[in-house]
């Protein structure tokens, strides 16, 4: 996993409320065997609109979005994150994320950000022509107007997105428990290795 | 003196690798099932990572749920192409995978290739006292054994191959007594169809059941594979039965199980895990065996069970607000009306397999009903997929194949089947099907399907008679 430190560009101006993991990402695209290329489906439906953010040239490959309330709302779907990372976005703003959401955000290296609607709305509105600037070290969003919001984060979340953790990486850090236990399971129950033919 | 604990305890207790401030432990696992459909991204996730597999030995993986139960090969040998592009290349992913990361694989065409639930207890993969998991929620089904088994998500899955640990919070304990003697016609399906039907299917949220009681204590093997791969359709993470004397001798011999002194010593150990007297269970659920006849679903959720010589109960009769419109959305899926005798439910499919419903003694099962008879004319298609490549060879070598095939049914390769609308055999949009899997969701068994779900007899009997049946007036009634 990359490790976010700070993400500077432009960030697509979606403001929708409520946008589930359907709209992220359709079922039609669950029955793949990767993670990678889910960005080809990506908010498939929004896309069909003529106008939406997503193929507006001027936001081309942001790294930022911010979007309305209760972000990643609906299934507990992981292609929701897979297909966010694979268009390239590291970043979600918003004033609300759903809890599974966010945890499958995290698994997967996205930062989620939450901000108070108003500065949401300023940030929409600079969104349009300026880029962002978001510190995760700082917990800070700020913008070339001087605008500066600052932002809440759990400790451990923080930690493992500064140093490009996943749960695995975490997890293999312990691999000097889990090594001594399973020398340990070795000699007293040498039988749970099985014979493979 | 030590507290005294119960078998999910004792094995929690052993698998623990480190214990986390906030309850959370990282948790060593034994044993690991892989199929095609959740583990392509968990494969994909490794390479990209640059990680292996930490113990390819304790990793099996055989497909099941996309493969295609006709003919795999043509009369010259070769392969047969699959025809749907997206299973076929979930199944290529999983062949290209495991030798790749040095997994063990069943293929498709293999002897001993089946469903994951039923190889893995067959090739003594799964053993009593271990930590078992795989990426499908009918895993609880190895619990019968006496493991912890539980199924995973697809990033656990990776977890797993990375690390042999889960990062989990202990469940919390509930037991299952079913005391007195089972009545005529009664199986371990619908035993664990009226225990649901007793705790619903949030019953067990955040518990792993035990099954104990003089009825779980001498049901067979195969029987308490049935009740415990049920267990998540009653909420519960993972099912248990302690291992006894019925546990070992099942186990002893197979390929893949401990021999010689190692045979001895795993014994040994495995009598120490019975709960202990003493031991608390968070819940206690006590039914009385007389309570349970031969039963039947009449709706979409595994609850939704009745005895067979009831009626379709009315959405009113519920007492809670949510259930009666729950009911009455179920009925119209479904086609029913309120107070109609279950036993008169016409029936067009039939199918008798899944990890639920397809070793070798619901084969006999099935064919005891179905010797010298004939699948009624409505019936549209009657379909018996064993579990595994070794239960449709057992079957053959016992001549069951002949009774079924001459009675009208069709005789299948072993894989999920019409379990689950994800390979050919589906169920057609409002057609009705008696079925031995554990799931009657809308749409389970293809979009509009419906599904009732039975024991293997029941399944049989309705095959014979083109609608629901007691197998209790039938076997006297109808004897051939
Ligand atoms: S038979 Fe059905 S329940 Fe069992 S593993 Fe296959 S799809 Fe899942």
């Amino acid at each position: 996993m990359e490790p976010i430190k700070t993400v500077e560009g432009r960030a697509y101006p979606l403001g929708v409320k409520n946008v589930d993991t359907d709209m992220i990402i359709a079922a039609k695209w669950l029955k793949g065997i990767t993670r990678s290329g889910l960005g080809k489906g990506a908010f498939e439906a929004m896309r069909a609109d003529p106008g939406n953010v997503f193929d507006d040239p001027e936001y081309a490959g942001s790294p930022i979005l911010i979007a309305g309330d209760n972000f990643g709302c609906g299934s507990s779907r992981e292609h929701a994150a897979w297909a966010l990372i694979d268009m390239g976005v590291k970043v979600v703003i918003a004033p609300s994320f759903s809890d599974i959401f966010s945890g499958n955000a995290f698994k997967n290296g996205i930062l989620t950000v939450a901000l108070p609607q108003e500065a949401i709305d300023r940030l929409l509105e600079v969104a349009k022509t300026d880029p962002i600037h978001v510190d995760l070290e700082a917990q800070s969003v700020t913008t070339s107007f001087q605008d500066r919001f600052q932002f809440e984060i759990d400790p451990f979340r923080k930690s493992c997105l500064l140093g490009g953790l996943d749960e695995i990486g975490l997890t293999l850090s312990s691999t000097a428990s889990i090594d001594a236990y399973e020398k340990d399971r070795e000699s007293q129950q040498p039988w749970l290795t099985p014979e493979l033919a | 003196m030590t507290q005294p604990r119960t078998l999910y305890e004792k094995i929690w207790d052993a698998h623990v690798v480190e214990r986390r401030d906030d309850g959370t432990c990282l948790v060593y696992i034994d044993r690991h099932l892989v199929h095609e459909v959740t583990s392509p991204q968990a494969f994909e996730g490794l390479r990209i990572a640059g990680r292996k597999v930490r113990r390819p030995d304790l990793t099996l993986a055989v497909p099941d749920h996309n493969l295609p139960t006709t003919a795999r090969l043509d009369g010259a040998g070769n392969r047969l192409p699959i025809a749907d592009p997206e299973s076929a290349q979930q199944l290529a992913a999983l062949e290209r995978n495991a030798p790749e990361f040095g997994i063990k694989y069943i293929g498709a065409t293999d002897a001993e290739q089946g469903i994951v639930h039923v190889v893995g207890p067959e090739q003594g993969f799964t053993l009593p006292g271990t930590t078992l998991v795989c990426g499908d929620s009918h895993t609880a089904a190895h619990g019968a054994l006496g493991a912890l088994a539980f199924g995973i998500g697809t990033s656990e899955v990776e977890h797993v191959l990375a690390t042999q640990t889960l990062l989990l919070k202990p469940s919390k304990t509930m037991e299952i007594r079913v005391e007195g003697e089972l009545g005529p016609g009664v199986t371990p399906k619908d035993v664990i169809l009226h225990v649901i039907g007793v705790i619903g299917t949030a019953g067990g949220t955040g518990h792993v059941i035990e099954y104990r009681g003089k009825v779980f204590e001498e049901m067979s093997i195969e029987g308490r594979l049935t009740v415990s791969n049920m267990s998540i359709e009653g909420g519960a993470r993972a099912g248990l039965f302690a291992p006894d004397e019925k546990t070992f001798a099942y186990v002893k011999g197979r390929p893949m199980a401990p021999k010689g002194a190692d045979w001895d010593a795993a014994v040994a150990y495995w009598k120490t895990l019975a709960t202990d007297e003493g031991a608390s269970f968070d819940r206690s659920v006590v039914i009385d065996a007389a309570d349970i006849a031969p039963s039947v679903t009449w709706g979409t959720s595994p609850e939704d069970v009745v005895s067979i010589t009831s009626t379709v109960p009315a959405p009113e009769s519920f007492a809670d607000a949510s259930k009666r419109a729950a009911a009455q959305k179920a009925l119209d899926y479904m086609g029913l009306t309120a107070g109609q005798r279950m036993q008169d439910v016409t029936i067009d499919h039939v199918f008798i397999g899944s990890c639920t419903n397809s070793r070798i003694e619901d084969m006999r099962a099935a064919a005891a009903v179905v010797k010298g008879r004939k699948v009624a004319s409505r019936i549209k298609q009657a379909l018996i997929v064993p579990g595994s490549g070794l239960v449709k060879r057992q079957a053959e070598q016992e001549g069951l194949d002949r009774i079924f095939i001459d009675a009208g049914f069709e005789w299948r390769e072993p894989g999920c089947s019409m379990c689950l609308a994800m390979n050919p055999d589906k169920v057609p949009a409002g057609e009705r099907c008696a079925s031995t899997s554990n799931r009657n969701f809308m749409g389970r068994q293809g979009p509009g399907a419906r599904t009732h779900l039975v024991s293997p007899a029941m399944a049989a009997a309705a095959a014979i008679t083109g609608h629901l049946t007691d197998i209790r007036e039938f076997a006297e009634g109808e004897a051939a």
